[in-house]
């Protein structure tokens, strides 16, 4: 350790000391190379704009404020083509974060089902599970929802001849129309729902907290827990069921009209991802089971659990310690992915804003400058919660 | 900073000479400054956006060789300035790329059929030099539905291409209507097609020559038809950047020029002939009398290069879209004023 350095003006042995002491070189170097890098910043913003003004391109963010005047095909949020273009990015966002979302969660279930079965004793379900790893991770995504686009959603009949499926739900190849269902009390139903979920839960923790002391309640204290916890969400659905309206698709003149439509470009974007998504995430949960040493394996079994135990409760919550940190890197991939929506026309950020309100303003620089802002907080925001979770379940020295 | 200083002393230079340029505009023999000019002249080569492929406009034929009304217009600009129509290299763009490549200098003229609106007049740093085709939007539907007019279209699933007037257009048509649709939008024209030939909408809607050409191109054309309605109108025509008015007139007139041929009468196989003319207009028009190309920084001859490349705006309209091109499109509103349309030049006095 250096000895400290007291900065005195004039005191010019202390000015040449922190000249040759590392420490304070190194944190000179750094802030002069952060003043460059400012200035570079600074230079490039300042010309841009210079330019734009000199050429009289319109430039600044008073567009987002003007009416979009177009239309899109789906929207989360409210939206007509008397909104803004702020609204259109808001409309753009939801549906790359919505088929994000549904992409993780599929990608991870078809992903861990893979893995486990690619490491299964059973012969044929791993070798299944390689063939479609192999074949789905070698074959380039954009090429893949180019299929699942147009050789399969596209070669669906038209609405005139479209399938039937069980409860009202119709496919057609203008999309899966599934019936609407309007709760007049729907607020109420819901809150019960999630009051019995929070119910549940509490007798869970009850339960697994008694059972760690080695005691339990009675079970006819239990059954009449779990009967108030189950029977309150039933009976408020029976009661809003007499005044729910459901309306199924019905064919009119051009569409199935009535019910609600989920368009092609969607389920071919989230089966696309999903299924090339899962063949990564299914390679690492492999690798992260074959992390698991052998004597764990062997432990369980001489604890007499059986098969599917062992692997609950022993090999699974060490191989997530491995697993999470690269599972990180494919959800930012599936995300990031996403903006290939733009190929089969589903309207995810890059279409919506960084295409036609980036073509009908003509302001490049400031859409595309939102649109890498936008990619940048939501990788980094998903990236934050799973650092989160790894350190949540990384290995605890004891 | 260096950047900036650059900018500043380009922004003074760029004064400088259009100072210059109203200078000899007053002195009228000395030739007008054009920056613009000067690049193209000093590159030996015009650089024009066009489309990425739309027949009768700008299409590679089956040798590679761009044909359409704007390639032949952006061959006209390259004859005037170069007396070769061929020294043009074609750089075709989508609708997304078509205003950020002229802003940024990639193209020298926009040369994609382009609606001139007052928006892109105005705020993208580009100025429309004329119209070249006098367009409406209309729609096309399988003669199947039997439908008769635009306004049945209620709840109709739509394909359309995105960024385009056409989509704004589409948006006001059945708003003010207060009918609803299914808007299906991508990116590129021959994804629309692709969609509506697969029936993922019912009806497909652009511009009218759009739509025509794009019939030709589905697998059983004769079973679609296109509905009566024009629901916009569309004046289409090229486009360069602001602040080089030298050059905008070059490209403007080069326009004027084709038009004013037609109304003169003279055509590819006559302007040789023509030169010889005692009709003082087409003496005017071929450089005969007054030096009227040398204003714009050109040959005193200019328009019989023109001419000689491309043909009058009729020749050229007749080759690319009407009744000598398997379009077939009649000159309608795009027939010179004189015979009805709206086609119209200033003339060379």
């Amino acid at each position: 350790m250096s000895k400290p350095i007291a900065f005195r003006w004039r005191d010019r042995s202390a000015w040449i000391d922190a000249a040759y002491d590392p420490r304070m070189r190194g944190i000179a170097l750094q802030a002069l190379l952060l003043m460059a890098v400012a200035m570079l910043a600074v230079t490039i913003g300042l010309n841009t704009a210079a330019n734009l003004k000199a050429q009289n391109v319109a430039s600044g963010f008073d567009f987002l404020s003007r009416t979009a005047g177009f239309d899109v095909s789906q929207a989360l949020v409210p939206y007509s083509s008397k909104s803004s273009y702020a609204q259109a990015f808001w409309v753009g966002l939801s549906n790359t974060l919505l088929v994000g979302a549904l992409g993780i969660v599929l990608a991870t279930v078809l992903g861990f089902t893979l893995g486990i079965a690619r490491v299964s004793d059973n012969w044929l379900a791993s070798r299944l599970a390689l063939v479609y790893v192999e074949i789905v991770r070698n074959v380039p995504l954009l090429l893949q929802l180019l299929v699942w686009y147009v050789a399969v959603l596209r070669s669906l009949p038209a609405p005139s001849a479209a399938f039937q499926l069980p409860g009202g739900t119709v496919l057609d190849v203008r999309g899966l129309h599934v019936p609407r269902l309007a709760f007049e009390h729907g607020s109420a139903v819901a809150f019960t729902f999630a009051l019995s979920i929070v119910g549940a839960l509490l007798l869970w923790r009850d339960a697994r907290g008694l059972r760690a002391r080695g005691t339990a309640r009675s079970p006819s204290v239990i059954r009449a827990a779990w009967a108030a916890v189950a029977l309150a969400p039933l009976i408020a659905l029976a009661v809003a069921a007499s005044t729910t309206t459901v309306t199924v698709p019905t064919l009119g003149r051009f569409n199935y009209d009535g019910g609600v439509s989920i368009e092609p470009e969607f389920l071919a974007l989230l089966v696309g991802l999903s299924i090339y998504t899962a063949a990564f995430i299914a390679e690492i949960v492999r690798a992260g089971l074959l992390g698991v040493p052998e004597g764990q394996r062997e432990a369980a079994a001489a604890l007499g659990l059986n098969r599917r135990q062992a692997l609950r409760l022993v090999i699974l919550p060490q191989a997530l310690r491995i697993v999470i940190p690269p599972l990180t890197n494919q959800y930012l991939n599936l995300i990031k992915n996403s903006s290939l929506a733009v190929a089969i026309g589903y309207p995810d950020l890059v279409s919506v804003f960084a295409g036609t309100v980036l073509n009908q303003t003509g302001q490049a620089v400031e859409v595309i400058a939102i649109t890498m802002a936008v990619y940048l907080a939501i990788s980094l925001a998903t990236a934050l919660f799973m650092n989160w979770l790894n350190a949540r379940t990384a290995w605890r020295e004891r | 900073m260096a950047l900036r200083i650059s900018s500043v002393l380009g922004s003074n230079l760029a004064a400088v000479a259009s100072m210059l340029a109203a200078v000899s505009f007053f002195s009228s023999i000395a030739a007008a400054q054009s920056p613009t000019l000067d690049t193209v002249r000093k590159r030996g080569l015009l650089n024009c956006g066009v489309n990425t492929g739309l027949a009768g406009f700008s299409v590679p034929d089956d040798r590679g060789r761009w044909t359409g009304i704007d390639a032949d217009f952006c061959r006209a600009v390259a004859a005037a300035v170069f007396r070769d129509g061929d020294k043009v290299r074609f750089v075709p763009l989508n609708a997304k790329e078509r205003f950020t490549a002229l802003q940024s200098g990639e193209v020298d003229i926009l040369s994609r059929n382009t609606t001139w609106t007052m928006s892109r007049d105005t705020s993208l740093g580009l100025n429309f030099t004329g119209v070249i085709y006098y367009d409406g939007q209309a729609f096309m539907t399988r003669k199947a539905l039997g439908l008769k007019s635009a306004k049945e279209l209620d709840g109709a699933s739509i394909c359309v291409q995105s960024g385009t007037t056409n989509e704004l257009n589409l948006a006001d048509y059945f708003a003010t209507r207060g009918a609803t649709y299914r808007p299906v939008v991508f990116e590129r024209l021959d994804e629309v097609r692709g969609a509506y030939v697969n029936g993922r909408c019912d009806a497909f809607t652009t511009d009218s020559s759009q739509l025509i050409a794009e019939r030709t191109r589905l697998p059983d054309p004769d079973t679609h038809e296109m509905l009566p309605d024009l629901i916009s109108k569309e004046p289409l025509g090229p486009a360069v950047r602001q602040g080089d008015a030298g050059w905008s007139n070059i490209v403007r007139w080069t326009l004027f020029a084709m038009i004013n041929a037609e109304e003169l009468g003279v055509t590819k196989d006559t302007v040789d002939q023509q030169l010889a003319s005692s009709n003082p207009e087409i003496r005017r028009l071929l450089g005969g009398e007054g030096e009227f190309g040398k204003a714009l920084g050109l040959d005193t001859d200019w328009v019989v290069s023109i001419v000689k490349a491309v043909g009058n705006y009729g020749e050229c309209f007749e080759r690319n879209l009407g009744s000598q091109s398997p379009l077939n499109i009649a000159r309608g509103r795009n027939a010179l004023w004189t015979n009805g349309g709206l086609i119209y030049a200033p003339p060379v006095r």
